[in-house]
């Protein structure tokens, strides 16, 4: 294999991979990126034999073959040539040659017969999603993933077909117990057998990387273990998590009668602004909600206490909640317009929040004893 | 002709409080009061259990109730723990070697302490400061400061409301009845004032320093009555004529900062009856750990993980035991040639549950567990929190 690449587009194709490789790695081939060259591109290759991912960019090849290296290593080298560099790699005799400019370097290889391959199996459901779409699942929900590993089916994005008002849509539902996220796009044509699969968060996290520079639309395949989205120059391949998610909808209260509208800009302000003065493991703020006004509290015995009042749109008897003020303030990041509305039952009640002008996502809050 | 202004005055027998210039109780006749100006606006008290280790002795064995009892261990090289009031009228008091003491007080009873005994004592008295307020400073089995500010008695809705003072009066009422021992409570607005006002009138005393007399009272006691000031301090002190803390306020602070550096700020402050130390919650449990040493080294991570288990549950159950809760958990690996390595990762709550400590330290022990051999392994749970903010409702297991 010899060939010779833009230190820019290695790096960005390398930055796409090298994050699924573990730190730390019991079996060494695991440990490495696997470059494959062929027409005039090179594929690069890197797996954790849950999540897979190939990204493909454009080299000189003179020569094709395959090799796999270290990639924190390679990846360490290229962040730390300069902007601009030619990249020279040349592979012979089990030794990868990188020269850029006045540089050198001669790195290990591992053979790539040994380099697992996930890629298998067939799935049977394909239908496109636009990339606008998939950020929006993503970005509304992931943050509600469990890491309590005790819960592994929480730990996860739950992907399926839904029905609201009598129209079928695709929603991705996360949720650590603590708070849920519930965020739905319209289903998109082919999507209509889908079973209902839970998507484990580290691809989640890489899937979301791929989305920022890709505007088309992503291919999804997807069986009862296996997903794949395929974008123009890469493709992640992830298993699914075996597990049931729970029937999420029974924890979504439908009867809360207290209903709050406030501007989520000045109500995301002042949580945050309170909430300086909370517990900073606890990190509760206090909400007291009478006619029209809200009055946003914290104390806590070594730094003092803080209140804030907000204008909001209430009409009932007073009630007094607790929440984790970070947890309000990862929903309200989500929400894009305007306008905000909770409902609330009691203090001690899941509270419902929405974007007044986007009813296509909700999110669950559990309040916390204050 | 002017009013005076009224003051406060405290029954200590049926705690009610009025404003009043007669000392004795306008409700109940009592003579038991404590009468302050300021009574009704002091919220820092010192609570200091009188001759704690020989009342609980005199409370379990009555007929020790009149006669002198010292407790410590006997023998040549004993020294007096706790003398009770009626041994100390004879002159032994703590720290006093106990032959000496016997010399002064020949028919005193020598009991040796049960600590196990006094510590559960102490955790009933500290029972009933809860139900006052959650801002307690234990600085031993039997002394502690409360923060009685509604500040830091909001954070709790169990505590009590009320004036600090009733509160008190009520607590020292339940620690007679319900424990069987009297205590000495000050009532200032700082530590230094309050821990010298439950010094002024014991035992079961009750008394109050306020803003109006803080510097005439202060002048008159000795600079050792300083937190800080020992033997030494006192000396240096004495070289340039300052005995009482009346003349340590006449001393200007930069000359005080000179000679004694930062204590010398403290000094100026504490002679003036400034103290700005905050009652800090009983939190000197910084950490909860367990550790396990393999019989043989291993680089399995099935026998790491394995050992691990069984340590998680001991911390989640001491964690339970002391009230307390953990926000960061802690792997500790020492590797075949003694390097010790430590992983840490953060919760998103506090958490007193073993099965949650278990699984962020699986997946640490995952991470490091590379093929190197360890001969311990150890788990540990810091950034202790209370243990009101673990683990907070779920919305899968309330419903």
């Amino acid at each position: 294999m010899k060939l010779i690449i833009e230190r820019t587009d290695f790096l960005k194709s390398l930055g796409h991979v090298q994050s699924v490789v573990e730190r730390r790695n019991t079996i060494p081939i695991l440990s490495n990126v696997k470059i494959d060259a062929g027409d005039g591109a090179v594929k690069l290759n890197a797996t954790d034999m849950d999540l897979d991912i190939v990204d493909s960019t454009t080299a000189k090849v003179s020569t094709p073959g395959a090799i796999t290296v270290s990639a924190h290593t390679l990846y360490d080298i290229v962040r730390k040539l300069p902007d601009g560099a030619q990249i020279d790699l040349d592979a012979a005799g089990g030794e990868l040659i990188l020269t850029a400019g006045r540089s050198r370097f001669t790195l290990q290889c591992l053979p790539t017969d040994e380099f697992p391959v996930l890629s298998g199996g067939e799935l049977p459901h394909t239908f496109p999603l636009g990339a606008v779409e998939l950020r929006k699942l993503i970005d509304r929900s992931k943050f509600a993933i469990s890491t309590e590993e005790t819960r592994y089916y929480l730990n996860g994005i739950y992907l399926h077909k839904a029905e609201r008002n009598s129209t079928v849509f695709l929603r991705a539902v996360a949720t650590d117990g603590h708070r849920l996220a519930s965020v739905e796009v319209p289903l998109p044509p082919g999507a209509g057998k889908i079973p209902g699969i839970i998507v484990p968060r580290k691809a989640v996290i890489e899937l979301r990387k791929l989305i920022d520079e890709s505007a088309d639309d992503v291919q999804v395949s997807l069986s009862d273990s296996k997903i794949r989205f395929a974008f123009d120059n890469a493709i992640l391949t992830s298993k699914l998590i075996d597990g049931t998610f729970p029937d999420y909808e029974r924890v979504i209260p439908s009867g809360n009668d207290k209903t709050m509208q406030v501007e989520c800009k000045t109500f995301s302000e002042a949580v945050d602004r309170v909430s300086a003065i909370s517990n900073e493991k606890s990190k509760a703020v206090k909400l007291v909600l009478m006619n029209g006004l809200l009055v946003l509290s914290a104390s806590s015995p070594e730094h003092g206490t803080a209140t804030e009042e907000v204008e909001v749109s209430y009409q009932g008897e007073k009630i007094e909640i607790g929440f984790n003020s970070a947890y309000l303030l990862d929903i309200t990041r989500q929400i894009e317009g305007e306008m905000a509305r909770f409902s609330m039952a009691d203090s001690s009640s899941p509270t419902v929040m929405r974007e007044i002008d986007d009813d296509n996502a909700l999110y669950v809050l559990m309040p916390m004893r204050v | 002709m002017t009013v005076e202004l009224e003051n406060v005055v405290l029954c200590l027998d049926c705690l009610d409080l009025s404003r009043s210039n007669i000392s004795s109780c306008s409700a109940c006749g009592s003579g038991r009061t404590v009468m302050h100006s300021e009574l009704d606006r002091l919220h820092i008290a010192h609570i200091d259990c009188d001759a704690f280790y020989a009342s609980v002795e005199k409370r379990d064995e009555p007929s020790l109730r009149d006669q002198p009892v010292i407790i410590g261990h006997a023998g040549a090289r004993g020294v007096v723990t706790t003398a009770c009031y009626i041994a100390r009228q004879f002159g032994p008091s703590s720290a006093m070697p106990m032959f000496k003491a016997m010399q002064m007080c020949p028919q005193a009873v020598v009991i040796p302490p049960n600590m196990v005994k006094y510590r559960e004592v102490s955790k009933k008295i500290r029972l009933i400061f809860l139900d006052a307020t959650p801002v307690i400073q234990s600085i031993s089995l039997d002394e502690a400061y409360l923060d009685l500010s509604d500040n830091a008695r909001g954070n709790l809705t169990h505590a009590a409301e009320g004036t600090p003072a009733v509160v008190l009066g009520e607590v020292a009422r339940r620690i007679e009845k319900e424990v069987g021992i009297t205590v000495s409570i000050g009532l200032s607005h700082n530590k230094f004032l309050a821990k010298l006002a439950s010094d002024l009138n014991k035992p079961r005393g009750y008394s109050v320093i306020g803003e109006a007399e803080k510097l005439s009272f202060l002048a008159s006691l000795s600079v050792k009555k300083i937190n800080g000031v020992g033997e030494i301090t006192a000396r240096r002190l004495g070289e340039f004529g300052v005995e009482t803390i009346g003349q340590l306020q006449l001393v200007p602070e930069v000359e005080l900062i000179s000679r004694f550096g930062r204590f010398g700020r403290r000094l100026a402050g504490f002679a003036k009856g400034h103290d700005l130390r905050a009652v800090e919650e009983n939190c000197h449990v910084k950490s909860v750990s367990a550790e396990k040493t393999f019989l043989q080294n291993t680089n399995s991570i099935a026998d790491l993980i394995a050992a691990v288990e069984p340590l998680c549950g001991r911390i989640a159950q001491r964690l339970g035991h002391a009230g307390n809760a953990g926000g960061t958990v802690n792997l500790k690996l020492k590797t075949a040639n003694f390097k010790i390595l430590t992983r840490t990762r953060q919760l998103p709550h506090l958490t007193q549950r073993a099965d949650i400590i278990f699984s962020q330290v699986k997946k640490l022990i995952t991470r490091e567990a590379d093929g190197r051999f360890f001969r311990l392994i150890g788990v540990g749970v810091s950034d202790i929190g209370p243990a009101a903010h673990a683990d907070p409702p779920d919305l899968f297991r309330t419903i």
